[in-house]
C-alpha cells in the first residue's frame, strides 16, 4: 500500500494548511492584547500564505470569513494586522495586489521585516511593485550600519514627496543621529527636494479646497440669484429650501434602501429629480399663497419669508426630529483620488464641482435659451411693459421662483453629501448665500459664479495663515469695504433709470 | 375678531399683569418640577432627547407611586437656544411655577445665564452634561464629567501601548469655552508628561464651521512628524462635516485616531460610520454597556420612544447625558425621601452621599462636599452600526475635579460649594 | 404717506385721545416698578419676573424705535442693529464686570493667564465712562461704516445685507476669547452696580424707571425730528433720494445723522438691558436677532414711532406667552403671524388702529 499511504500523506500535506490557520486563529482569539501584538509583528516579518485568510478576516473585524463570533481589537491591533496582510499579500502572484502591499508598508513596515523585504525586493520582476518595495526598503535602511546603503536610501527618499520621509530625513540632519557627513549632505538635498514636492501638493490642495467651497457656496446661492436676483424676494425662506432638498436625499435613501436595495448606489442620482420637485412644489406653493401678494414691496417679502422659514423648520423639526439625519456617501462618492502623496482629492468634493457648472449651465440656458427665460427676464426688467405684451406676469412669476427654490434643492442634494443634514441646515448657508448674491451684484448669475468662487478661494487662502475664525472675519470685512467701491456688486446692470 | 384678538394679545404683554399668572389649575398634590431644555433653535438638536428622557424618568417615578406620596409634576418650557431667555425661564420656573427643582441647560453659557438667578432664589438645577468645570455652585448638582473624569484619562489612554502611543497632539476644537479650557488643562497635562510644544496644536474653528478641508490638511501634515492623536472637542453639529472629511481624505482611524469629547450615540445617528470605525469617545456611559440595568434602561427608553411616537423612535438611543439626566432626577428623587421635603436646603443636604445604581453599571455617589457625581470613564470606539465598543475603563469611579489642579490658582480654591464662583 | 403716520394720526384721532392713552400707558409703566416695592405676599405686589420681563421689553422697544428712524423716515433698513445695542450692552458689562471682581481681574481673565487688564478695558470700572463708552462705541462704529457707505450711495438691499454682514462679524469677533470680553460666555454673574445690589428690588425699580424715562426720551426726539423740517427731509429722502438731491439738498449729512442718533440709542438701550437681565454674550449680535427687531417694527408699522413699540411688545409678549403655553408649536404661531401681519396688516399693527379708528 505505499501509494495508498503517499496519497494519505499528501492529503495530511495538503490539510497541514488548514489546520495552522486553525491553531493561529484559536491561539490569537485567546491571547491578550500584548501577546497578539506580538504574533502579529511575528507574523509580518515571517510570512506564510496559509496565515493570509486569516489575516484577511481580522482586518474585517471577524475570525474566518463565516465566523459569526465578533472579534474585538484595538487601533494598534489594527494597525499591525494591515501591516502583517500586506506583508504576506507580497507572496501574492498578482502584481496589483503586491503593489497596493509595497505601497502600505512603505508607511508601516518594521525592522523585523527588512529581512523578508530584501528577499522579495531581489525576487522582484514587476517594475512598478520593485519601485514600491525599494522605498519601502529605504525608509528601513536609512539606519542600516552601511553608510552605502544609507546614503542611496537618503537619495532615493529625496526622489519621493513622501511627508513622512521629510521627517525621517530631518531627524539625520543632526550629527548626533547620522554621523556620516555625506549622508547628511545628500539628506540635506533630499530634504530640500522633498521640500519642494510637499510645497506643490500644499499649494494644490488650497487651491482646490478654495475651487470646492466655492462651489459650494455656489450650489447654496444659485437658487437665491434667482429668487432674490431676478424676482427681488428677500427670501429669508431660501435656506429652508436647501434644508428640503437635503431631506428629499434623504427620504429617498431610505425608500431605496427599502424598495430597491440593489440601486442604492445612485440614490443620488435619483434624489436629484425628486428634491427639485419638492422644493419647486414648495416654492411655487407659497409663491401663490404668500409671495404673490408682496411684490413691489421687497422689504416686506423679509418679514413674510422669515415666517415661512420658522415654520418650514419646525415642521421637519416636528416631521424628522431634532437630531441630523443620516445620509450616507454612496461608494462612488466615498474616498478620494490620491494625486499627490500629501493630495487627495475627495471623489465628493470633484463630483460637487462638476455638478455646480453643471448647474449653472442649465439655470444659463434655461434663463436665455427658452421661452420661459425670456419671460422671466421681461418679466423682472419691466414689469407692467412685460404685461401689456402678453406675458401672463402670474405664471412667470410662480415658475421663476419655482425654478429657484427646485434649483437650492438640487443644491440640498450635494450639500447632504458632505454636511450634516438637520433642521438647521439652511440658517448656515443664508447669510453666506446672501453675501454671494450681493458681491456678484443682484440679477447677474455670472456675478454670483464669480463672487462664489472668489470668496471660497479668499477663505481657503486666508484659513492656513490667520485660522478659520479670524479668516471668517476679515473676509466679511473686506466684502464690506468691496462694496463701497463697487456699490452695485461686481456685475452692476448698466442702464439709464433711476428711481 | 382677529383685530379683537390682536389688541387683545397686546394688551397681555403690555400690561403684563396676567403674563406671569399660571394657565392650568393644579392639584395640590403634585410636586412641580421644572425642565428648561432649548426645543428650538441650535442646540435643540441635542436638548430635546434629554427633555424626553426626563419626561420618561418622571412617568416611570410617577407610576411608582412618585415621591413622598406625591406625583411629580413636569414643567416643560423651552428656552429656544436664547441665553437669556434661559435666565428668563429660570426665573419663572422658580417663582412663578414654583418648581422644587429644575433639570435643564446644555452648554456653559445657557448655565452661566442661569446660574444668578438660582443663587439669588435658592433654587436647585441638575446640570446633566460633561462640561469645563471651574465652578462649584451651591444651587447646582452638577450629573455630567468634569475634565478629570472625561479627557485627562483619555489623553492617558492615547499614551497608552493600546491606545496607539501618541506622540504628537492635534487639539481641535469649536471656539468656544468647554473647548478652551479643556484644551488648556490637557496641554499642561501633556506637558506634565513630557510633551513638548512642539507635539501640540491647538486650532480652533468658529459655531456652525462645516468646511474641514484645510483642517484635515493639516492634521495630515502635523502627523507625518510622528504618531499623531486628534483630541476632538468639536461641537456636535460641526462633526459630521469633519468626520466625512476625514474618511473622504483618507485619513483612518489605524494612522492617526480622533477621540471625541462630544460624539455620542446620538450625534453619530446622523453620521454613516463604516469610515470611522477604530475612532474614539471618552464618555462616563455608552449605550453598549452590558448589565442588567442598562439592558432595562435601553429597553424603557426605546418602548417610551414607539409610545410617544417620538421622531426616529424606530432607531431611537440613548447616550451620556442623556444617563445624568436619569440619574440626576432618580438621585434628587431620592433625597427628596430621605429630607421628606422638597425644602432646597434639606434636599442639598440629603443629596450628599446619596448612591444610585446607574445604567454604567457602576454604583454612582454624589460626593459629600463638591456637588459633582463620581463617575467612572470608559473609553468607546466607532463600530459600523453606530454603537461603540468600551475598549477601556476605569477600576472604579473617579472623584470629580471641578478646579482643575493643572490650571494655576485653583489649588486656592476651597473643595465645597460657595456662591459666586 | 408723505407725512409721517403718528403725525397724521393723532391729527385725525385728536390730540385729547392719543394723549389720553399716552399717559395711561405710562402711568402704568411708572406705577410697575413702584408697586414692586410692596412687601412679598401683598396681593398687588409685582414680582421680579414680570419687572424684569417688562423692562427688557422696553429695552427692545428702544431698539425698535431707534431702527423705525432709520428705516421707517430715511428708508434705511438696517439689519444689524443688534451689534450697536451690544455694544453698549458690553460697556456697560465691563463695568459691572470691573465692580464685580473688585480690585482683581475680571474671572475670565484670570482663567487665560492675563496679569493686566487690555489696554480697551482702562477706565471702565469708573461708571460715567462705562456709560461714555455705551454711547461712544456704537455711535464711532455706526459714524465710520455711514460715512463710507453714504459717500458710496450704498442703499436699499446692499445695505441691509452689509449690515448684517457687520453685525455677523462682530459676532465672530467676540466669539474669540482672545478679544477679551469673555468669549461665547460672555459677562454674567453681576454683583452691584454703583454700589447697589443688582439684585435688590428697589435696585431694580429704579433701572425699570431709568429704561421707562429713556423710552419717553426717545419718544419726544423722534417726534420732534418727525415733526421738523429735517424730519420732512428724511421722508422725502426715502421716498425719492434723486429729487431730494437735484432740489440741492446733501442727503449724506442727513442719513449720517439719524444713523448715528440711531445707533446710539441702541447702546443706550444695550446699557440698560444688561443689568436687568443679567448676561450678555455675543450672541445678542446674531443675525438673526437684528432680523427680528425688523420683523417688530414691521409688525407695528414703520414710520409711526408708536408701532414699533407696540410690535416689540406684542412679539415678546407672545414669544414668552408661547414658549411656555406651547413650546414645541409656539414657531408656528409666530411665523404664521408675522405672514399674516404682512398679508393682511400692510401698514401694521399701528394701520390697523388707524383704520379702526377712521371708521
Amino acid at each position: 500500500m505505499p501509494k495508498a499511504l503517499q496519497r494519505l500523506f499528501l492529503g495530511l500535506l495538503l490539510l497541514l494548511p488548514l489546520a495552522v490557520q486553525a491553531a493561529d486563529a484559536d491561539y490569537f482569539i485567546a491571547a491578550k492584547a500584548n501577546e497578539q501584538a506580538r504574533l502579529l509583528q511575528d507574523w509580518a516579518a515571517q510570512p506564510d500564505p496559509a496565515r493570509l485568510e486569516l489575516l484577511s478576516s481580522l482586518q474585517q473585524g471577524r475570525i474566518a470569513p463565516g465566523d459569526t463570533r465578533k472579534l474585538r481589537l484595538n487601533n494598534r491591533l489594527r494597525g499591525l494586522v494591515d501591516n502583517a496582510l500586506a506583508s504576506h499579500q507580497l507572496l501574492s502572484t498578482d502584481s496589483a495586489v503586491r503593489l497596493a502591499a509595497a505601497r502600505q508598508l512603505q508607511k508601516s513596515a518594521q525592522p523585523a521585516q527588512v529581512a523578508f523585504l530584501d528577499r522579495r525586493f531581489a525576487g522582484e520582476a514587476d517594475a512598478s511593485v520593485h519601485a514600491a518595495l525599494a522605498l519601502a526598503l529605504a525608509n528601513l535602511q536609512l539606519v542600516d550600519s552601511d553608510p552605502a546603503v544609507r546614503l542611496a536610501a537618503v537619495r532615493l527618499l529625496g526622489e519621493t514627496g513622501d511627508p513622512m520621509a521629510r521627517t525621517r530625513l530631518q531627524t539625520l540632519l543632526e550629527p548626533g543621529v547620522e554621523s556620516t557627513a555625506s549622508v547628511r549632505t545628500a539628506a540635506e538635498t533630499s530634504l530640500a527636494q522633498v521640500k519642494r514636492k510637499l510645497l506643490i501638493g500644499e499649494l494644490l490642495g488650497q487651491a482646490f479646497s478654495g475651487l470646492s467651497l466655492g462651489s459650494i457656496l455656489l450650489l447654496a446661492a444659485l437658487g437665491l440669484a434667482i429668487t432674490f436676483g431676478l424676482l427681488g424676494v428677500i427670501n429669508m425662506a431660501h435656506g429652508e429650501m436647501l434644508m428640503l432638498g437635503a431631506y428629499a436625499t434623504y427620504v429617498v435613501q431610505i425608500l431605496v434602501q427599502r424598495y430597491a436595495p440593489e440601486a442604492i448606489a445612485f440614490y443620488p442620482l435619483i434624489a436629484l429629480p425628486v428634491a427639485f420637485a419638492v422644493s419647486a412644489g414648495v416654492g411655487m406653493l407659497l409663491e401663490r399663497t404668500v409671495i404673490r401678494h408682496l411684490y413691489g414691496r421687497p422689504l416686506e417679502t423679509l418679514l413674510a419669508t422669515w415666517g415661512i422659514s420658522l415654520i418650514l423648520i419646525q415642521t421637519i423639526r416636528l416631521l424628522f426630529g431634532a437630531q441630523n439625519v443620516e445620509v450616507a456617501n454612496p461608494a462612488w462618492l466615498s474616498g478620494g483620488i490620491q494625486v499627490l502623496p500629501n493630495l487627495v482629492l475627495p471623489y465628493s468634493r470633484l463630483v460637487i464641482i462638476a455638478f455646480a457648472l453643471f448647474v449653472v449651465v442649465l439655470t444659463w440656458l434655461l434663463l436665455n435659451r427658452t421661452r420661459l427665460g425670456l419671460n422671466v427676464r421681461a418679466v423682472t426688467q419691466n414689469r407692467n411693459m412685460a404685461a401689456c405684451c402678453g406675458v401672463p406676469t402670474g405664471r412667470v412669476d410662480m415658475l421663476a421662483f419655482g425654478l429657484g427654490s427646485g434649483i437650492a434643492g438640487l443644491g440640498g442634494v450635494a450639500l447632504s453629501q458632505i454636511g450634516n443634514v438637520g433642521p438647521d441646515l439652511g440658517q448656515s448657508y443664508i447669510i453666506d448665500s446672501f453675501l454671494v448674491v450681493v458681491l456678484g451684484g443682484v440679477g447677474q448669475l455670472a456675478g454670483s459664479l464669480w463672487a462664489a468662487f472668489g470668496l471660497g478661494i479668499a477663505n481657503k487662502l486666508l484659513e492656513p495663515q490667520i485660522g478659520a475664525v479670524l479668516g471668517k472675519i476679515l473676509i466679511l470685512a473686506l466684502i464690506i469695504l468691496f462694496i463701497q467701491k463697487r456699490p452695485q456688486g461686481l456685475f452692476a446692470l448698466k442702464g439709464r433709470v433711476i428711481d | 375678531m382677529k383685530r379683537r384678538s390682536l389688541i387683545k394679545a397686546f394688551t397681555l404683554s403690555a400690561s403684563i399683569a396676567a403674563m406671569g399668572l399660571s394657565w392650568s389649575i393644579q392639584a395640590a398634590e403634585t410636586i412641580k418640577v421644572g425642565i428648561l431644555h432649548s426645543l428650538s433653535g441650535t442646540m435643540a438638536i441635542s436638548e430635546t432627547s434629554l427633555k424626553d428622557m426626563a419626561l420618561m424618568t418622571i412617568e416611570q417615578i410617577n407610576a411608582k407611586g412618585g415621591v413622598n406620596g406625591k406625583l411629580l409634576e413636569p414643567v416643560v418650557v423651552d428656552p429656544a437656544s436664547n441665553w437669556p431667555l434661559f435666565a428668563e425661564k429660570g426665573r419663572q420656573l422658580l417663582t412663578q411655577d414654583k418648581v422644587a427643582v429644575v433639570f435643564g441647560c446644555w452648554t456653559s453659557v445657557s448655565r452661566k445665564s442661569v446660574l444668578p438667578v438660582f443663587e439669588e432664589l435658592n433654587g436647585l438645577l441638575f446640570y446633566p452634561v460633561q462640561y469645563e468645570g471651574e465652578e462649584m455652585s451651591p444651587n447646582v448638582f452638577y450629573t455630567g464629567a468634569a475634565p478629570n473624569q472625561q479627557a485627562i484619562p483619555a489623553v492617558e489612554y492615547l499614551m497608552s501601548d493600546d491606545g496607539g502611543a501618541a506622540k504628537r497632539y492635534f487639539l481641535l476644537g469649536t471656539d468656544y469655552v468647554y473647548p478652551r479650557t479643556t484644551n488648556k488643562i490637557l496641554r499642561a497635562f501633556l506637558h506634565s508628561k513630557g510633551v513638548a510644544d512642539k507635539d501640540i496644536e491647538e486650532v480652533y474653528t468658529p459655531f456652525g464651521h462645516s468646511d474641514y478641508q484645510t483642517i484635515v490638511a493639516n492634521i495630515k501634515k502635523f502627523s507625518a512628524g510622528g504618531k499623531t492623536a486628534v483630541i476632538s472637542t468639536v461641537n456636535g453639529d460641526s462633526n459630521v462635516p469633519f468626520y466625512k472629511e476625514l474618511a473622504n481624505q483618507g485619513l483612518k482611524a489605524t494612522d492617526v485616531p480622533v477621540v471625541a469629547f462630544s460624539v455620542g450615540e446620538e450625534e453619530l445617528r446622523g453620521i454613516d460610520t463604516k469610515p470611522l470605525v477604530g475612532h474614539l469617545a471618552a464618555w462616563n456611559y455608552f449605550e453598549s454597556v452590558d448589565n442588567p440595568v442598562n439592558s432595562q434602561f435601553v429597553a424603557d427608553w426605546q418602548a417610551y420612544a414607539k409610545a410617544k411616537n417620538l421622531p426616529g423612535a424606530d432607531k431611537a438611543v440613548t447616550n451620556d447625558p442623556m444617563e445624568a439626566t436619569y440619574v440626576g432626577i432618580h438621585m434628587w428623587a431620592q433625597a427628596v425621601e430621605k429630607a421628606k421635603s422638597t425644602d432646597v436646603d434639606k434636599v442639598r443636604e440629603a443629596l450628599a452621599g446619596q448612591t444610585f445604581k446607574a445604567p454604567s453599571g457602576y454604583t454612582l455617589t454624589m460626593d459629600k462636599s463638591n456637588h459633582h457625581l463620581h463617575k467612572p470613564v470608559m473609553i468607546g470606539e466607532i463600530q459600523d452600526d453606530g454603537q461603540f465598543n468600551v475598549v477601556w475603563e476605569t477600576e472604579q469611579p473617579l472623584r470629580a475635579q471641578p478646579w482643575s489642579p493643572f490650571i494655576p490658582g485653583n489649588d486656592k480654591r476651597p473643595d465645597y460649594a460657595v456662591k459666586g464662583n | 404717506m408723505n407725512q409721517p403716520l403718528l403725525v397724521t394720526a393723532s391729527q385725525k384721532a385728536g390730540p385729547r385721545w392719543t394723549l389720553a392713552i399716552g399717559a395711561a400707558v405710562l402711568l402704568v409703566l411708572l406705577a410697575l416698578p413702584l408697586l414692586s416695592l410692596l412687601p412679598a405676599g401683598h396681593s398687588l405686589q409685582v414680582s421680579a419676573y414680570t419687572l424684569t420681563l417688562v423692562g427688557k421689553i422696553l429695552c427692545y422697544a428702544i431698539v425698535a424705535l431707534a431702527l423705525d428712524l432709520v428705516w421707517g423716515y430715511a428708508g434705511l433698513l438696517s439689519l444689524g442693529h443688534g451689534l450697536f445695542f451690544a455694544l453698549g450692552g458690553y460697556a456697560m458689562g465691563m463695568y459691572l464686570m470691573r465692580e464685580a471682581a473688585g480690585d482683581g481681574l475680571p474671572a475670565f481673565m484670570t482663567f487665560l493667564s492675563w496679569s493686566e487688564l487690555p489696554w480697551y478695558w482702562a477706565g471702565t470700572q469708573h461708571f460715567a465712562w462705562a456709560l461714555c463708552l455705551a454711547m461712544l462705541a456704537p455711535g464711532l462704529l455706526a459714524l465710520v461704516f455711514g460715512f463710507f457707505a453714504f459717500r458710496s450711495r450704498i442703499k436699499g438691499v446692499y445695505f441691509s445685507i452689509m449690515t448684517q454682514a457687520l453685525t455677523f462679524a462682530g459676532m465672530l469677533l467676540f466669539f474669540r476669547n482672545e478679544t477679551g470680553f469673555g468669549g461665547n460666555n460672555g459677562f454674567t454673574s453681576f454683583r452691584r452696580i454703583l454700589g447697589f445690589e443688582i439684585t435688590a428690588q428697589s435696585t431694580r425699580a429704579v433701572l425699570f424707571l431709568l429704561t421707562v424715562a429713556l423710552l419717553v426720551a426717545s419718544l419726544y426726539l423722534g417726534w420732534r425730528l418727525a415733526r421738523s423740517k429735517f424730519g420732512r427731509v428724511l421722508t422725502a429722502l426715502r421716498d425719492a433720494e434723486n429729487r431730494l438731491m437735484f432740489c440741492g439738498y446733501d442727503p449724506r449729512g442727513f442719513k449720517l445723522f439719524v444713523w448715528v442718533l440711531s445707533a446710539v440709542l441702541c447702546g443706550l438701550a444695550g446699557a440698560l438691558y444688561v443689568p436687568q437681565v443679567g448676561i450678555i454674550n455675543p450672541s445678542e449680535m446674531s443675525p438673526t436677532n437684528s432680523i427680528e427687531a425688523a420683523v417688530w417694527v414691521a409688525l407695528g408699522g414703520r414710520g409711526t414711532l408708536i408701532g414699533p413699540l407696540l410690535g416689540a411688545g406684542l412679539v415678546n409678549g407672545m414669544k414668552s406667552w408661547f414658549t411656555v403655553a406651547f413650546p414645541e408649536y409656539w414657531l408656528f404661531c409666530l411665523g404664521a403671524l408675522f405672514i399674516l401681519v404682512t398679508l393682511y396688516l400692510p401698514r401694521g399693527v399701528v394701520g390697523l388702529l388707524k383704520k379702526r379708528g377712521e371708521q
